[in-house]
Formats: C-alpha cells, sequence, structure tokens
C-alpha cells in the first residue's frame, strides 16, 4: 500500500519511547544514588532477535576486559558486571568530569532459553556485543507436510 | 540488582535505524590540566580510530566520531540507548600549541594532548649569588 511508505509518527513514537526509557533510567540511577554506589540500569543495552539467536550490545567504552564478568545462569539469565576504572594522570587539577566509573552489574531476562555453551562475546571500540544462539527447543522449526 | 525483562515490542514495525539515523550525540568529557597540558577524554563508543576528525581552530577545539548504523531494522527486543555520531566542541582559553596536538582512540576512549604554549609553563628561575 502507498500509504504505508511513510509515517510521521514513527519518528515520533521512537523518540517517545526512548525518552520514556531515559526518564526510568534516570530514576532507577537516582534511587539507587541514595542507598549504595552506583549499580543502575547500566549499561544500557540495545537487543535484538532473528530465528538463530538472541543479539546484545552496550557500550562499555574504556573497560578493562580483565574487569568484565559474563554469566548465563538458567538458561535465559544473562548477567553483565565488571568495573570501569578511572584513569587519572598523577598530579594536576580536574576541569571537568562528566564520564562515570566504578563497580555495575545487570540481570537480563531473555526472552527464549539460549545455549550457553556457545553464547559468543566480542568487544570492539568499547561496544561489547553478545550473540547468544537460542536452545534448540526454542527455535522455530518447519513442519514438513506429508501428502498422501 | 535491577532485573530487566526483554519482551518482544509489537507495537513499532518501522526499522528502527531510520530513527537513530542522523541523530549526533554529545560524548562524556573528562578534562584535566597537568604543568604541561590540557588532557581531554571523551567516551565514544563504538568509533574507529580512522573515524575521529579532530579540528583546533581559533580557540575552538571540536571532536568528531562517526558511527555506523548497528541495529537492525526487526526483532528488536531492548532499545535503550540510540546510536549515532559523537560531536562536541570546546573553547580553550589556554594558550595551546596547536602544532603539537596529539590523539589515540582506544576502546572507544579518545585521548586528546593539548600541550601548552611554551610561554605559559611555569618557569623555575635559578637565582644566583653575587
Amino acid at each position: 500500500m502507498l500509504t504505508a511508505r511513510w509515517d510521521p509518527f514513527s519518528d515520533l513514537w521512537g523518540r517517545m519511547e526512548q525518552l520514556h526509557n531515559e526518564m526510568n533510567r534516570l530514576f532507577n540511577r537516582m534511587s539507587d544514588g541514595l542507598t549504595r554506589s552506583w549499580v543502575g540500569a547500566f549499561p544500557a543495552v540495545n537487543a535484538w532477535e532473528d530465528d538463530e539467536a538472541v543479539y546484545l550490545e552496550a557500550e562499555l567504552p574504556g573497560l578493562d576486559l580483565s574487569k568484565l564478568e559474563i554469566f548465563v545462569t538458567g538458561g535465559n539469565q544473562l548477567t553483565l558486571q565488571g568495573e570501569r576504572q578511572p584513569n587519572v594522570p598523577a598530579d594536576g587539577v580536574w576541569h571537568r568530569q562528566e564520564r562515570g566509573f566504578g563497580k555495575f552489574a545487570r540481570v537480563l531476562t531473555l526472552p527464549v532459553p539460549v545455549d550457553a555453551d556457545k553464547v559468543d562475546a566480542r568487544f570492539e571500540h568499547g561496544v561489547l556485543r553478545i550473540k547468544l544462539p537460542k536452545s534448540e527447543t526454542a527455535k522455530p522449526r518447519r513442519i514438513a507436510v506429508k501428502a498422501d | 540488582m535491577a532485573n530487566t525483562a526483554l519482551e518482544k515490542k509489537e507495537a513499532r514495525t518501522e526499522p528502527a535505524h531510520e530513527v537513530t539515523r542522523g541523530n549526533v550525540y554529545t560524548p562524556r568529557v573528562d578534562i584535566y590540566e597537568t604543568t604541561d597540558e590540557l588532557l581531554l577524554f571523551a567516551d565514544m563508543p563504538g568509533v574507529a580510530p580512522g573515524d575521529v576528525d579532530i579540528r583546533f581552530e581559533n580557540g575552538e577545539l571540536s571532536l568528531h566520531g562517526r558511527v555506523g548504523a548497528r541495529l537492525p531494522s526487526q526483532g528488536v527486543l531492548l532499545k535503550e540507548y540510540g546510536i549515532g555520531d559523537f560531536y562536541r566542541v570546546f573553547t580553550i582559553t589556554e594558550t595551546i600549541d596547536a602544532n603539537k596536538i596529539t590523539a589515540e582512540m582506544k576502546n572507544g576512549v579518545l585521548t586528546v594532548h593539548l600541550p601548552k604554549a611554551e610561554a605559559l609553563k611555569p618557569r623555575k628561575i635559578t637565582v644566583t649569588g653575587g
């Protein structure tokens, strides 16, 4: 259909949703800040799926990989935890400090069970990418219909 | 620990990368001053070392990191951050030796060294006895 080609509101919806998420994250962070160190919804995550796998991506610039741990538990729980350490020069003064540092931990519940042995994680230019192949039982199966 | 459940959002069918394409984000930056230089650290995740433009002109330092679209158009489960270029401009009031500015990009963090001009560096004056 011609009318389906352009939807002026789709962009708006995307932005609204993003704003909503940002607000949630902000409030999470604030309430966490009152009780203990920064362990809100960090890192922010983008995730998507196809028939084969669930893909997950998180921005963790400057992270030392030896400080990052990834677990899959119970087939569908993914835990990311680690620590981002500041690199502070020996002497001098700060003019601006906007980048956050410290420990983080985040648990994500995946929509389907995954094959924990085949999880592949890569870290490139400060972006962590995780591919979690769906377990065989969760994959869509094409059923051949036999004709008589 | 916060537990986030990934659920498929059916409502939006438009390609997600269309939403973020063209968006420009402000990188988070730390600036540190030592006796010899200003040191700037900028978080630019997803920017390859070859995709950064740094300009210093009339006391203005501009940083531009190019990022390609990474999110597929279908099957999006969770979208907590947008993807786009990083851009930011700073006015530097210190006198900088522009020819000696160096920068490196590692793991998505850009480090820029802005050496102070010789005339501004603190100098220790030795007093000689008569």
